[in-house]
């Protein structure tokens, strides 16, 4: 009998083998390769020193201009016109542009174009956030991906992993975003390296698609590998929903070997703030100065730039407005959440309140544009990373947060919790 | 192989960002990016490099983003091999995939030390402070890709 995790049997699935050990290195068949308008150009020239430099499968490959589109400048111009152009000459069926594009990660799903029990490998670090969807998927490196590209294969070291188990009922004001704080706060930036983060417990269910999509995007903060939940009824009526392929379910084995079990009582999360300059720096309100002043808020990005997101936002933000000297920006994190938000009338609350409403992009949330902040400046952000420099200035700072957090630091001016308002 | 020359070192946790920050993110130009390597943790780093030169660090090295301009950036400014705790996996596989040497290690390295390095053999050196350590060896297919000059490389080899 095999003692698998679900992680590793999906990879011994697409390896052709009965069993996988962890620490093993094997040859697995991808069912997605993706890589961005940063990654792809890299990956590109790699390709192109291939000596039959052509695409495996043009159905099973996304390339996503996201990160300083709309172009921010003439050389971020020439690398979308790089990718644009390969796209066109390879006749990628997955290729978004400025217009169709988003966020990567919020894009894939929403686009159905990943289901459970899939392989999928990125040029992108937060490739592991499709884990919510019952997939193997992580982020490697632009010469893996232009490999992958061509043979359709990657090289994978099997995962150990670490088994979080999840109980009871999320409070007010607290969401996906917490639950993934908290659990960096108590494994460290590198508690995870090289595992898997496999979540299971009657709590799972209590988590929105959203929230596992949230909590599947940050376990490379934790150094994690992947991060995978169970198939339950909600994941299958968001994948049909979507349009997704068929699920192929699997389970971890009920005799599974885990380096490590974290249990987490949902009901017992707070609202959660990381500190610079790492996502592990968590604290609560109960140990956060309070007038803390800001200059920046920022809620969008893969993390938290979902519709939901912005349902919670707009919550704390209506009737209100942004302190004076913060600016708020809000940005959706593709064009359906866009259209979705402007239709339920959540722009004019985030614009009567002062918010300025950007196109989707991953702009601020990397440094990238839309958002700099300059030498001395801090900002409260929705995204996942806050390393020295991450948002501009080596000298600003990036604070981590849900997006309710975020409004209500908006309107008060200083980081704050919604109980503050 | 074998590598000499001095180390520069560096802390825990030295992310992506500070090796090649996201604003230089508008090129693939290998020069350019090496140009701008460590700025934002040490902005001396291109002037004190000499090529052949390490870097040692702490746990984690090379966390956060994927960026491959990573670790593109530090061979192409001259950095010989790269010498940690331990690494964040993208970049760990990012070095063995565009063929920059890397080293587990927790040998007490300090700025300046000399250090020679045998790839072959998995043998450390710091010749400054007279120690030697052993690391362990690659699994059989990073061989392949190591000796055949990286990832591409082994593509062409016919091994994946
Ligand atoms: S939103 Fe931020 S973390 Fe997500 S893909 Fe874009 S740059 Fe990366």
């Amino acid at each position: 009998m095999s003692k698998m995790t679900m992680t590793q049997k999906i990879i011994a699935a697409h390896c052709g083998q009965e069993t996988v050990t962890p620490g093993e290195i094997v040859l697995a068949n991808v069912d997605m390769v993706l890589a961005n308008d940063i990654t792809a150009p890299v990956a590109i020239n790699e390709f192109r020193k291939l000596s039959n430099p052509t695409v495996f499968d043009k159905e099973k490959i996304a390339l996503v201009l996201d990160h300083f589109t709309p172009n921010k400048d003439i050389k971020a111009a020439e690398q979308s016109r790089f990718v644009r152009e390969f796209a066109k000459e390879h006749d990628i069926l997955h290729f978004y542009d400025v217009g169709q594009a988003g966020v990567e990660h919020a894009l894939l799903p929403e686009k159905g174009m990943v289901t459970a029990g899939d392989l999928v490998v990125g040029a992108d670090s937060h490739t592991c956030t499709y884990g919510a969807l019952g997939a193997f998927s992580t982020g490697m490196g632009s010469t893996d991906a232009a490999v992958a590209m061509a043979s359709g294969k990657v090289w994978l070291r099997v995962p150990e992993a670490i088994s979080v188990v999840l109980t009871g009922q999320l409070p007010e004001y607290v969401s996906g975003k917490d639950v993934i704080l908290h659990l960096i706060g108590i494994l460290g930036v590198d508690g995870a390296l090289y595992s898997s983060l496999e979540f299971s417990g009657d709590g799972v269910r209590a988590l929105t698609m959203d929230d596992r999509l949230c909590v599947c995007n940050m376990a490379v903060e934790a150094g994690g590998k992947n991060a995978v939940f169970p198939v339950d009824d909600a994941t299958r009526q968001y994948l049909t929903e979507h349009g997704a392929a068929q699920p192929v379910v699997y389970a971890a084995d009920p005799d599974a070997v885990y380096q490590r079990v974290i249990n987490i009582d949902l009901g017992a999360l707070k609202p959660t703030v990381a500190f610079p300059h790492l996502p592990e720096n968590t604290k609560t309100f109960d140990d956060i100065p309070q007038g803390m002043k800001i200059d920046q808020v920022v809620i969008g990005s893969c993390t938290n730039g979902r519709l939901s997101d912005f349902v919670a936002a707009a919550e704390i933000m209506k009737g209100r407005k942004v302190h004076d000297g913060v600016r708020c920006l809000i940005i959706p994190a593709t064009q359906k959440i866009y259209r979705d938000a402007m239709h339920m009338g959540l722009f004019d609350i985030f614009l009567d309140a002062g918010c300025a409403v950007s196109t989707p992009t991953c702009g601020p949330c990397l440094g990238g544009h839309m958002g700099i902040l300059a030498e001395g400046e801090r900002c409260v952000a929705t995204t996942n990373r806050n390393f020295v420099g991450r948002m501009g200035s080596p000298k600003s700072e990036v604070y981590l947060a849900n997006p309710e957090v975020a409004a209500a630091s908006a309107v008060l001016g200083v980081i704050a919790s919604p109980d503050m308002l | 192989m074998k590598l000499t020359g001095k180390a520069l070192v560096y802390g825990d946790h030295v992310d992506t960002d500070v090796i090649i920050p996201a604003r230089y993110l508008n090129t693939a130009d290998a020069k350019e990016l090496a140009a701008h390597c460590m700025e934002d943790i040490d902005k001396d780093f291109a002037k004190k490099l000499k090529p052949g030169d390490f870097v040692a660090a702490g746990v984690n090295f090379g966390c956060g983003s994927s960026r491959e301009h990573a670790p593109l950036a530090l061979k192409t400014a001259g950095v010989s091999c790269v010498i940690a705790k331990s690494f964040a996996r993208i970049f760990y596989r990012n070095a063995i995939n565009i063929g920059l040497p890397i080293i587990v290690s927790g040998m007490d390295i300090k700025d300046g030390d000399q250090l020679e390095a045998d790839l072959d053999h998995g043998t450390l050196t710091n010749v400054t402070r007279g120690t030697k350590e052993s690391f362990p060896p690659f699994s059989p297919f990073l061989q392949t890709i190591i000796a055949s000059g990286g990832l591409v490389a082994a593509r062409e080899g016919g091994h994946l």
